[in-house]
């Protein structure tokens, strides 16, 4: 039971993940890519969990964390670069 | 007489509803026209998603008798940062002229961001050297 529910929602996960790959790549511009790939972590992140509950292991929660973590801070990253042209920005006026 | 419900099957159900709305926000991934209607679609159903399957995940661990403050950091930080970043995103796809769909009616923010646009070209022509 646990496990059939389980997999269907692993196959409902996966439809979602090929639907954000196709924005991906057909995507007309480049915050839809960014927008994609924002939404291709957080999918990632929910299969992580599903897998963990699948396989009853706690090993991977730091995985969930770290990609939480790195995809936030790529998307605020190319959205920076999108608007202004840099990333960090230097203070160095007057 | 109650049905007895075992507690695991509640948390399992919270992840496939979980799934459920990612699988419609790439739904509306998809067949939105463009990029301002696709962020409605995904920045809130794919948060709530996301949300759902870790506290569902999190319920099922807890119930084993194993609670996870790694995974409660996660879900505290996706919670925190997933609206985030569509706004931003938004923002810079705004402000880089991506143009809004045909079918929109109206653009309000078209008078407030040309005027500022205007103003910091301004500001350049006098002072070319204060960037």
């Amino acid at each position: 039971m646990i496990q059939g529910i389980l997999i269907c929602s692993l196959v409902f996960l996966s439809f979602a993940i090929f639907a954000t790959i196709f924005r991906l790549v057909k995507g007309p511009s480049a915050p839809d890519r960014i927008q994609a790939l924002d939404a291709l972590g957080i999918n990632i992140i929910s299969g992580v969990a599903i897998f963990s509950v699948f396989i009853r292991s706690t090993g991977f929660f730091e995985v969930i964390l770290l990609i939480g973590i790195l995809s936030f801070i790529g998307t605020i990253a190319f959205a920076r670069y999108i608007e202004r042209g840099v990333v960090i920005e230097r203070n160095n006026s007057e | 007489m109650s049905v007895i419900i075992p507690s695991e099957h509640i948390a399992v159900l919270l992840i496939l509803i979980g799934t459920i709305f990612s699988f419609l926000s790439a739904v509306g991934l998809i067949r939105l026209p463009d990029i301002y209607t696709r962020s409605h679609a995904l920045s809130k159903g794919s948060t709530m998603g996301v949300l759902f399957t870790l506290v569902g995940t999190f319920l099922f661990f807890v119930l084993e008798g194993f609670f996870s403050i790694r995974l409660f950091l996660g879900i505290f930080f996706v919670f925190l940062t997933a609206p985030v970043a569509g706004h931003i995103i938004v923002r810079a796809a705004y402000r880089s002229n991506v143009p809004l769909a045909k079918e929109s009616v109206q653009d309000d923010l078209k008078d407030v961001i040309g005027l500022a646009k205007e103003n910091s070209r301004n500001d350049m022509e006098k002072n070319p050297y204060k960037l």
